[in-house]
């Protein structure tokens, strides 16, 4: 099948058959593995019992010649070379080894030297940074520039985002807090007990849901939800040109795609949190009547005494800084996207791990802060 | 070419596509023979584009049958489906190139999935493809985002021809291209379809590419195709065909040929 060999001495007679075609390119490498030419000095080929031949097809018969004069022996063709093979050897002429991947890689040692690293990673970290911050003060100016009349603020914008971001995300934000107050109270329950402190757990439920865990939970939910959501939505439409084309027609991205975005999470945010609050509170409740027997109204007598004038507001007074710096790194991230579809999934992990980072980094400062200032 | 023994290639009967309620095709027929040049056209929003998907087997019609090469389209199992997918080749709009593969990596891509080659092999077989559409050898490492509107409407068509296919469809080919690169893709499709016997169906508004390739032009009007050859279609008497062919752009054109 494939190719019919005749060997007459130093003559060598091969009859094409068969279809060859793209699909059969593997069963004829398979035919012709066999097939021994050495010591062959002239081979004659005939085609006249070939069935198809695609460019493929004409590649492997271009493969072959080029095995046979390899090894030093005379091909002619019986009746006209084909048309294929013609084709195949007028396109491909001389040369046929494809380029070099165009792909950046480090070519000497120097380059990958620890050192060197270091250093290029420090460059661009500090890169990055300058342009962070360029693209905050460009938000901040837009922002200026906003204010100062309602239609550039775009409310309807704003209001859809508060949507997106806000009102779709409380089912979960709602689970998720009260499955945190779950956790909180069996740990804290397990080791009162051993006490018989358990009217302190509580305590513990409060303060941690009302303080840290409401609000920081929350971000990073919405940092994983809206996030990832800013920058794969400016993403695409930078690659499919839209911010050009908004350019183009004299609106400035930024106040169009980038503040309301901005503005509609620095709303929903604390919202999302006063709910995540109020589940997780709920949620103590029941589980210190199921863990703990302990009555509803002794919960929200001890939660009362437990709960200082500055509890909530510590809490609440993160969520917008933490809407901030998410919709700013989200928003940013999108607008970094260029060129290709692995771009556009590049940074819209890097929008999410970077605003996840940002968000605990400032409630790590918030706390200290908190501490100092004895609240 | 209006031989009645040669077997259609494409034959589509009754077919009708509605989105909601508003209906694209109803009851549209249509017929494609080997080695035609089919052009088809029509006013936006006729339904050329989902006319195309529908044959190609990525949207399914409400009613009527799709048969390639005598093969009812609906009744093929996954498998022969797949195996029909990788013996034509298509072209998209906006070329639909992969914008994280460079132009080698796209055509090769057909091949690496149905075919179990070597990376040399590969290789070679990219370039012949790259070459054979009259790109330069350095096009070859060049992401879609780095390339011209001509070029990504090569590379688009380098892929589509990486399996060798019989059939080529391509939907706009030389829309957004100036007319010297339109005219230039029309004589690199005329090479082609002549060198590699394809049937070529295509969806274009370009008179020129008209009535330089086509042999046969379809016309989708009233949700209906009225189907011929250049001449037939451009004596047909429906008043947007006539329009078409013989509306202002037209005739400042083709004047000369007004009279067929």
């Amino acid at each position: 099948m494939y190719l019919e060999a005749r060997r007459d001495g130093e003559r060598l007679l091969l009859e094409f058959t068969g279809a060859w075609r793209a699909a059969d390119l593997p069963a004829i490498g398979a035919a012709l593995e066999g097939l021994d030419f050495a010591g062959a000095r002239q081979a004659m080929l005939s085609t006249t019992r070939l069935e198809a031949l695609d460019l493929t097809g004409a590649w492997r018969m271009r493969e072959l010649v080029g095995h046979l004069r390899s090894l030093g022996c005379e091909v002619a063709f019986d009746g006209a070379e084909p048309d294929q093979l013609r084709l195949v050897n007028e396109t491909l002429g001389g040369v046929q080894h494809a380029p070099q991947p165009s792909e950046p890689r480090p070519d000497t040692w120097a380059e990958l030297a620890p050192l060197a690293m270091i250093g290029r990673r420090v460059l661009r970290g500090w890169e990055g940074m300058l342009d962070g911050s360029d693209f905050v003060g460009r938000v901040s100016v837009a922002l200026g520039a906003a204010l100062t009349s309602a239609r550039r603020l775009r409310p309807t914008s704003i209001v859809r985002h508060v949507f997106d971001t806000g009102l779709m995300a409380i089912p979960i934000v709602a689970l998720i807090a009260f499955l945190i107050s779950v956790i909180v109270a069996y740990i804290s329950a397990q080791q009162l007990q051993k006490f018989g402190a358990e009217i302190f757990v509580v305590d513990l439920i409060t303060i941690s849901v009302l303080r840290e865990m409401g609000v920081l939970l929350t971000a990073i939910i919405v940092a994983g939800r809206s996030g990832s959501a800013f920058a794969a939505e400016i993403g695409a439409m930078k690659l499919n040109e839209e911010v050009d084309a908004l350019r183009a027609t004299g609106v400035e991205p930024i106040e169009v795609l980038v503040l309301p975005r901005v503005l509609g999470l620095v709303i929903a945010l604390p919202l999302l949190t006063m709910i995540a609050d109020a589940v997780g509170l709920t949620g103590g409740a029941i589980l210190c009547k199921l863990l703990l027997d302990m009555p509803i109204v002794q919960y929200l007598q001890r939660a009362n005494d437990a709960i200082g004038t500055t509890t909530f507001w510590v809490g609440i007074i993160k969520a917008p800084v933490f809407a901030l710096l998410i919709s700013l790194a989200g928003t940013f991230r999108g607008l970094q996207v260029r060129g290709s579809s692995r771009e556009l999934g590049r940074l819209t992990t890097v929008a999410v791990v970077q605003s996840i980072f940002l968000v605990i980094l400032a409630d790590a400062l918030f706390a200290v802060v908190f501490m100092e200032l004895d609240i | 070419m209006d031989d009645a023994a040669t077997a259609p290639v494409i034959e589509v009967r009754g077919l009708v596509n509605r989105f909601g309620t508003q209906v694209v095709h109803d009851g549209l027929e249509m017929e494609v023979r080997a080695g035609e040049v089919f052009g088809i056209v029509g006013g936006s929003g006729s339904g050329k584009s989902v006319l195309l998907r529908t044959i190609l087997g990525l949207h399914r019609p409400q009613a009527g049958e799709v048969r390639l090469q005598g093969r009812a389209l609906g009744q093929m199992s996954p498998a022969e489906l797949r195996t029909f997918k990788a013996s034509y080749g298509v072209t998209f709009q906006q070329g639909a190139l992969f914008s994280s593969l460079d132009v080698l990596q796209n055509v090769q891509l057909p091949m690496i999935e149905h075919l179990p080659l070597d990376a040399r092999t590969l290789d070679t077989l990219g370039m012949l493809k790259i070459r054979l559409v009259g790109l330069p050898g350095e096009a070859a490492r060049k992401f879609p985002a780095q390339l011209s509107g001509g070029m990504v409407k090569r590379a688009a068509l380098a892929r589509a021809i990486a399996l060798d296919p019989a059939l080529l469809f391509l939907d706009e080919p030389t829309s957004g291209l100036d007319p010297i690169s339109a005219a230039a893709f029309d004589e690199l499709l005329i090479f082609l379809q002549r060198e590699l016997a394809l049937t070529v169906v295509m969806i274009t508004h370009d008179l020129d590419t008209i009535f330089r390739t086509c042999n046969r032009v379809g016309v989708i009007v009233d949700r209906h195709m009225v189907s011929d050859t250049l001449e037939g279609i451009m004596g047909q008497p429906h008043p947007w065909i006539r329009e078409y062919f013989h509306g202002e752009r037209a005739r400042r054109r083709y004047g000369g040929r007004d009279g067929a």
